[in-house]
């Protein structure tokens, strides 16, 4: 196939530098070069000083570095002003667009945590205060329990120390009143065993024996 | 029947002229403006290159279809190869890498195709596309600093004595840059297209001597099969190679000092 082409289309790799040709120029070229060097590529592709390995032939050079430089020319501009910036585009908006989302459940998650930390303390804010009104209750009808025993003890100690007094009291008008039952008995006794004395004798008389 | 020369597949022929310009009275002696085969493949490549980027991200899709993530793929990989090689500063040369990348691997792979042209085997076009880097990373880098740029053949740290031996390799290895980077690109096509020709060329010639030669040629018909697989390799591995060469190359015109 390729050999086929090769003799379907004109070889472009005539040897242009080769002194021999050059030489020749004059002649040759005034009839027919192309046809020339092309009958000669055609009539022995190898041995012949005028036939290249082709990647060498530098006949081609010049229009291969003139495609060279436009197409690659061509494709970095294109690169460069269209297909890259737009890649890198839309690969800027999809790392732009997972660090948003990803800042946003950040944030999100931050209020939880905040919402958390908040029902925590007002949990604790809350047990705190029912202890403490438990606390208060608990103290205020124990110190209400303790002034009411006070005021029953106070009280009880009040009505044994008056019934103490007037115990006291009846025993000692009791006791004063044994004196004045002595000396009348005595005075009574003496009366009918001796006969009169007078009372004021015979107290003097208990109040000696008493003392006794 | 095909033939079996593995040379003419590397031909140039003219599909149309577009005219002779700077010619003298003789007609002679003018650049011939030829549209060959080789510019047909350029145009090809460029054309492909363009159109699928173009056509791939046209929906812009925030989730990317399959065809965009190609593209993607392809814009992430050479942009980090940039991004690591050459710093932040050498993604001003992205589009430059992207391009050359794009470009050599897609003429590599046409080139894979049967009785396509592989333009990346004519030594002119490599040699254009590696001297095209060299003297944007001289340009670039006599731009940006000047003098200071020849800091590049003087590594720091090192005793005088020795730096009247380490300057001249210096200066010889830069100067081998742009002849390694090119011939490795075109040989490497180039062996590999002729390679392969052979084996084939053997699976043809094999059977047309008959039944035992058809027998005899299945040899070599595995050699081809086996060699179209590790062409495709080397294909991709060059365009990858040439890109990050590229990549470090720059990377010494923007930070001259070792």
């Amino acid at each position: 196939m390729a050999s086929d082409t090769l003799t379907d289309t004109k070889v472009v790799g005539e040897n242009a530098d080769d002194p021999t040709i050059v030489v020749e120029n004059g002649e040759v070229v005034d009839t027919e070069p192309k046809a020339d060097t092309y009958a000669q590529t055609q009539a022995d592709p190898y041995g012949q000083e005028d036939s290249v390995f082709p990647p060498f032939d530098s006949t081609t050079f010049g229009a291969q570095l003139f495609w060279i430089a436009l197409t690659f020319g061509i494709l970095y501009i294109i690169m460069s002003k269209v297909a890259l910036p737009r890649i890198g585009e839309i690969l800027e908006v999809r790392r732009d667009r997972i660090e948003g989302d990803l800042a946003e459940a950040e944030r999100l998650r931050q209020k939880t945590d905040r919402a958390i930390e908040t029902y925590k303390t007002e949990l604790a804010d809350a047990r705190a205060k029912s202890h403490g009104i438990a606390d208060e209750t608990r103290n205020k009808i124990k110190s209400q329990m303790d002034e009411k025993r006070r005021e029953v003890e106070a009280d009880l100690a009040r009505q044994i120390a008056s019934a103490e007094t007037r115990i006291l009291k009846t025993k000692t008008d009791a006791l004063s009143n044994v004196d004045q039952i002595a000396a009348e008995t005595a005075v009574a006794l003496v009366g009918k065993l001796t006969g009169k004395v007078s009372i004021k004798t015979a107290r003097v008389a208990v109040n000696a024996v008493v003392k006794e | 029947m095909a033939p079996t020369d593995p040379i003419s597949q590397f031909n140039i022929y003219t599909l149309f002229s577009f005219g002779t310009v700077g010619a003298d009275e003789n007609g002679a002696n003018g650049f011939e403006l030829v549209f060959t085969n080789s510019a047909l493949f350029m145009v090809a490549s460029v054309v492909l290159i363009s159109s699928y980027l173009i056509l791939s991200t046209r929906g812009r899709g925030l989730v990317p279809s399959r065809v965009q993530l190609v593209s993607e793929i392809m814009y992430e990989f050479i942009a980090n190869m940039v991004r690591t090689s050459a710093g932040n500063e050498g993604m001003a040369f992205f589009p430059l890498v992207f391009s050359l990348f794009a470009f050599i691997f897609v003429a590599n792979m046409l080139g894979m195709y049967p009785y396509f042209f592989a333009v990346t085997s004519q030594i002119i076009i490599t040699a254009a596309l590696a001297l095209l880097v060299m003297g944007v990373v001289i340009f670039y880098g006599v731009w940006k600093h000047g003098f200071g740029f020849l800091k590049l053949f003087v590594p720091s740290g090192i005793p005088l004595p020795i730096m009247f031996i380490v300057v001249p390799i210096e200066v010889l290895s830069f100067l081998s840059r742009p002849l390694s980077l090119s011939l490795r690109l075109f040989g490497n096509i180039l062996a590999g297209h002729i390679v392969l020709k052979v084996f084939a060329g053997f699976v043809v010639s094999l059977s047309a001597l008959g039944a035992l030669g058809m027998v005899g040629s299945v040899l070599p018909f595995v050699m081809a099969v086996a060699l179209t697989g590790l062409k495709l390799l080397v294909s991709a591995l060059q365009a990858y190679v040439f890109a990050i060469l590229t990549s470090i190359y720059l990377n010494d015109a923007i930070h001259p000092g070792h």
